[in-house]
């Protein structure tokens, strides 16, 4: 069955899968607000769902698929596309060295 | 001019005899803005100068060509967008500090058919950062008040939207809603507002908090400003798979149509303990005059409403905690540390219910349970024609009041959020004041009856004429 | 052969769709052309707030075409799903990808050591592209988007590998097959085509596939994939004599040490949260639409290989070497019908293109012209012996030089001087005609 009262272990790998830094003080609270609402959702394993299909989409569509033309209506420039970026050098976003080796 | 007592219907025909221009209407919305958003907070970004140039624009307009009102329906009507609107080279937040600098190089496709219409674009409106809440006081900002009464929320998560109409910056105020967030600030603020069904309007450029249950609606004074509204921004968009190919009604065209016969039901489970019995009675007169126009009135059943929130609060992280990876501070905004602790818990608890280990037992099972609640509202549909219930179970709270306990402020939701769940949609209706407060009136129709919703809210708007009650700005 | 050890290899290969416009956007599908950096990026391949994604249908039918070339199933249901993780070159933070429901499954891919299965094949969409430089004294790593969103087939075997030999083989087939159908280029230098090996030993003796697996990545040239899996196996072979099991780990090929590195180390499996694209309405292949997808599938390389072995006696190597795509097959064996039925030899044909005497464009010439080529490339012109001595006598009182190295026994001056022959002369003449007149009048034997 599931946990109801998570542990800071818990926490600290929910926010490295969130890509969160959590401060010590964030961890204690988290800790105290996230079992309370887990233990409220846990409240659905109460339901008998054998039968049932879910339900990841609500409109019933299917298909909805776009020719393959180049639509350059929407493609933005350079600068447009870096306008917003605090990193940047030429034409490129830039990002502290990924090391791969 | 008197904005708060003008309405688009006013203004249009006002515009086309020349009785004001619409360089004054929008020069006006300023100066009330200027005036009182300090104390409501109801704006984040303003577009005074672009916007006094299409008002210039359109007076132009206006004079050489006589059809113009024919081919932009929303000529010079001030609107208030939610800040979760992009709008190209204008500020857009989501009510957030991670990108409080972001300035958009594109339009969603809402906000460029509100622009083709002649909409003038007044501002960009405070709400709960990202979407997340249901009073406005999770915004990055300053929180938004309620013009009502400056002590209390406006209702959230399009606070902004809401408060900006109700004190009269704006003539529309944009919102979205995921679980209730055009439908409870209108509630809150005396508005009719629209929570239209999930398909019908387009979700592209508009900041997505859960992709399987955003929807793209509005709020206004009226029904008819409502409806006149929906035909500008209802349609397919090739640029989102999840609109669906459904001809758009011409929403105002059935206003003033009789609704003998009309058979109304009231979900059992909505109207539970907890339900302030003051807001209990402010509905029960409302059913009253709704039969007096011709409806009848039954009890029914969703039997899942109890699961409700539960499956909500599962899926609705998992696609917020997926919908908010992209904001890296890479190609814009900042580190995600700035995240507000509302956006974080709901970061947490989503990447939770998706892990590795738990999927089954809540992603997959809220899954199912969804399809129950859907089926709930269809079985109940085959017995009735529409659903009235409460927007809120009290009335406009605190300030402060429900911000201790995450999992309270959850739990009002109860009457709005299987709507979404359902993907059905919910229009709400000023059902009158208690204590100087406004009620809110929840009807719900099955998917794509909207016209009947306006149907039954015109009358009973016309019946009771609550949106003439004015704002009072107290205790501020 | 070392019997101690089996090896075990699975194979991952990634390809970039040659669509027009990327997966789940119109910008232009061209990322090794392009001539900056993010020039081909919109609000949606950018992962810009709000932007929303609409499925490229020519890209899922070329999916769906290749794995019925590999022999799979397909799936009549299928979705998208998120892939999640964090990494610079991916601006949503998730791939679109497919998780349990792939477009393909279970097919099959001959090869000499014997037959492959694939796992599945499925659609999913690429990353940007990272380039590590030194900008300012720091080593920062460049984001360029214009890959972002591009198509991208991945094809996934069975752990039905065992050796270097075999991988080489099957990756090979599999590039073969991908250009055959004309759905990609394939450029492996460029990244077109991307391969991956999990590798593992299995003790001999035992019947359960071992409990590790290490993976071997983005590796870009056959000869490469090769020298890594074998630099693999004994790496592993080493640490499995000690009585140690082998990290699982990915790791990368070093070209110039030949030698594989750590390069992430899979301390825990990454954990992708995959769940349907709510973004994305499902796919439903009816039956019309299906059909018309398998009418687009070619008759198999193999069938074509044969049949032009025994009715035109072109071997397989050779036949390799003429065409790539199904329409080029197509066209070449109309011209050899055409050669066959007007009596022309067509193996001489095949020569001449083979070591590139005559250029044809298989893609722009009609049958009726490449034939014509053909004739006119060996045709002769008329000209008289008496004529033909006429000039050979002038060009060799002309050319002392050549004559004597001829005579002196550098045989490539005989070259030089048919040349020249026919240069003068202005005709084209038989090469062994030209020769057999020229060593005649030299008075060499």
């Amino acid at each position: 069955m599931v946990k109801k009262n998570l542990t800071k272990e818990d926490i600290l790998h929910i926010a490295k899968l969130g890509n969160l830094t959590l401060n010590e003080k964030e961890i204690e609270v988290f800790k105290k607000q996230l079992s309370s609402v887990i233990d409220y959702i846990d409240k659905l394993q109460e339901i008998d769902t054998k039968d049932v299909e879910p339900s990841s989409q609500i409109t019933g569509l299917t298909d909805v698929l776009r020719e393959d033309k180049v639509d350059d209506k929407r493609t933005l420039t350079p600068e447009q596309a870096l306008a917003n970026t605090q990193s940047k050098e030429a034409h490129f976003f830039k990002v502290k060295a990924i090391l791969t080796e | 001019m008197d904005l708060l007592g003008l309405t688009i219907k006013d203004v249009l025909e006002k515009l086309k005899t020349g009785v004001f221009s619409c360089r004054e209407l929008t020069e006006k919305c300023f100066v009330n803005i200027k005036k009182n958003d300090k104390k409501i907070n109801a704006f984040l970004t303003l577009n005074e100068e672009q916007a006094l140039k299409k008002a210039n624009e359109y007076d132009e307009l206006i004079k050489n060509d006589k059809e113009i009102f024919d081919k932009k329906p929303l000529l010079g009507i001030p609107i208030a967008l939610k800040d979760l609107y992009t709008t190209k080279n204008l500020r857009t937040t989501a009510g957030s500090k991670i990108i409080g600098d972001y300035y958009p190089p594109f339009d969603a496709t809402v906000t460029k058919k509100l622009i083709n219409a002649g909409a003038i674009i007044i501002g960009k409106t405070n709400q709960d950062a990202w979407g997340h809440g249901s009073s406005g006081e999770n915004t990055d900002y300053e929180p938004t008040r309620n013009p009502y009464d400056l002590s209390r929320v406006p209702g959230g998560s399009s606070s902004g939207s809401g408060a900006a109409v109700a004190y009269g910056a704006a003539l529309v105020g944009t919102g979205t809603d995921t679980g209730s967030s055009i439908r409870l600030p209108a509630g809150f603020c005396n508005l009719i507002g629209l929570k239209p069904t999930y398909g019908r309007v387009s979700r592209y450029g508009i900041i997505a908090m859960a992709s399987s249950f955003d929807t793209i609606g509005h709020m206004t004074k009226t029904v008819y400003d409502n409806a006149k509204v929906l035909e500008v921004t209802a349609g397919l968009d090739p640029y989102d798979s999840t609109t669906v190919p459904i001809k758009i009604d011409q929403y105002t065209k059935i206003l003033g149509q009789n609704i003998k016969g009309l058979k109304i039901g009231l979900p059992k489970e909505y109207f539970v303990k907890g339900l302030d019995n003051k807001v209990n009675n402010s509905i029960k007169d409302s059913l009253k005059i709704l039969e007096k126009l011709g409806a009848t009135v039954k009890e029914v059943s969703l039997p899942h409403t109890y699961y409700a929130m539960a499956a909500y609060y599962i899926l609705v992280p998992s696609e917020v905690s997926s919908n908010l990876s992209r904001y890296d501070g890479i190609r814009y905004g900042g580190a995600r540390e700035i995240f507000g602790a509302e956006a974080k818990r709901r970061i947490m608890l989503g990447s939770y219910t998706l892990s590795s280990g738990y999927y089954d037992a809540y992603y997959l099972k809220a899954a199912k349970v969804r399809t129950l609640i859907k089926q709930d509202f269809e079985k109940a549909f085959k017995e009735v024609d529409v659903l009235v219930t409460p927007i809120s179970p009290t009335l406009p709270f605190k300030i402060g009041e429900k911000t201790d306990d995450p999992l309270q402020m959850y739990l009002s939701d109860i009457c709005l959020c299987p709507v979404n769940l359902a993907g059905i949609p919910g229009l709400s209706v000023p059902s009158g004041f208690v204590d100087g407060l406004p009620v809110g009136m929840q009807i719900i129709g099955p998917q794509f009856s909207e016209e009947l919703l306006y149907k039954v809210a015109y009358l009973f708007e016309q019946e009771t004429q609550y949106y003439k009650i004015r704002p009072q700005f107290k205790n501020g | 052969m070392d019997k101690k050890y089996q090896t075990i290899i699975g194979m991952e290969t990634h390809a970039e769709l040659k669509t027009l416009s990327k997966m789940f956007c119109g910008c232009k599908n061209d990322p090794f052309h392009a001539e900056k950096p993010n020039i081909y990026t919109c609000p949606v391949c950018l992962g810009l707030p709000g932007a929303l994604p609409v499925a490229n249908k020519k890209a899922i039918e070329w999916t769906v075409k290749l794995g019925l070339a590999l022999g799979c199933k397909i799936n009549s249901f299928s979705k998208f799903d998120r892939k999640h993780y964090f990494y610079p070159d991916l601006p949503k933070g998730y791939q679109i990808s497919q998780y349990d429901l792939p477009f393909c499954y279970d097919g099959k891919v001959e090869t000499s050591f014997g037959p492959v299965g694939i796992t599945r094949v499925h659609l999913e969409e690429d990353t940007g592209k990272l380039i590590h430089q030194k900008v300012n004294g720091r080593n920062v790593s460049l984001i360029d988007f214009n890959r972002s969103s591009v198509p991208l087939v991945e094809v996934v075997t069975e752990p039905e590998i065992y050796s270097s030999a075999q991988a080489k083989e099957y990756a090979k087939k599999l590039r073969q097959i991908i250009r055959y159908l004309d759905i990609s280029d394939c450029d492996m230098e460029k990244g077109g085509m991307r391969l991956e090996a999990n590798i593992s030993l299995m003790k001999e003796g035992e019947t359960k596939l071992p409990k590790y697996k290490v993976e071997l990545k983005n590796i870009n040239s056959f000869r490469f994939l090769e020298k890594g899996i074998e630099y693999e196996i004994e790496r592993q072979k080493e640490i499995l004599e000690k009585g140690l099991t082998p990290d699982q780990e990915t790791r990368g090929y070093n070209a110039e040490k030949n030698i594989t590195y750590t390069q992430r180390s899979k301390e825990e499996a990454a954990d992708y949260r995959y769940f349907p694209d709510p973004d994305l309405p499902p796919i439903r292949f009816n039956n019309s639409w299906l059909n018309e997808i398998k009418s687009s599938v070619p008759e198999p390389l193999e069938t074509v290989f044969i049949r032009w072995e025994k009715d035109f006696k072109i071997n397989k190597q050779l036949s390799e070497l003429l065409f790539e795509t199904a329409d080029e097959a197509k066209k070449l064996e109309e011209v050899f019908s055409n050669l066959s039925k007007s009596k022309l030899p067509v193996d001489k044909f095949v020569n001449l293109v083979v070591h590139k005497k005559i250029t044809i464009d298989l893609f722009k010439q009609s049958v009726e012209e490449i034939i014509s080529i053909y004739k006119k490339s060996v045709a002769v012109d008329d000209i008289s012996d008496e004529e033909l001595k006429k000039i050979i006598d002038k060009i060799i009182r002309a050319n002392p030089q050549a004559v004597r190295d001829l005579k002196a026994g550098k045989t490539q001056s005989i070259n030089f001087l048919v040349g020249q022959v026919m240069r003068e002369a202005k005709k084209k003449i038989e090469f062994q005609r030209l020769k057999g007149l020229i060593i005649s009048m030299l008075k060499m034997s």
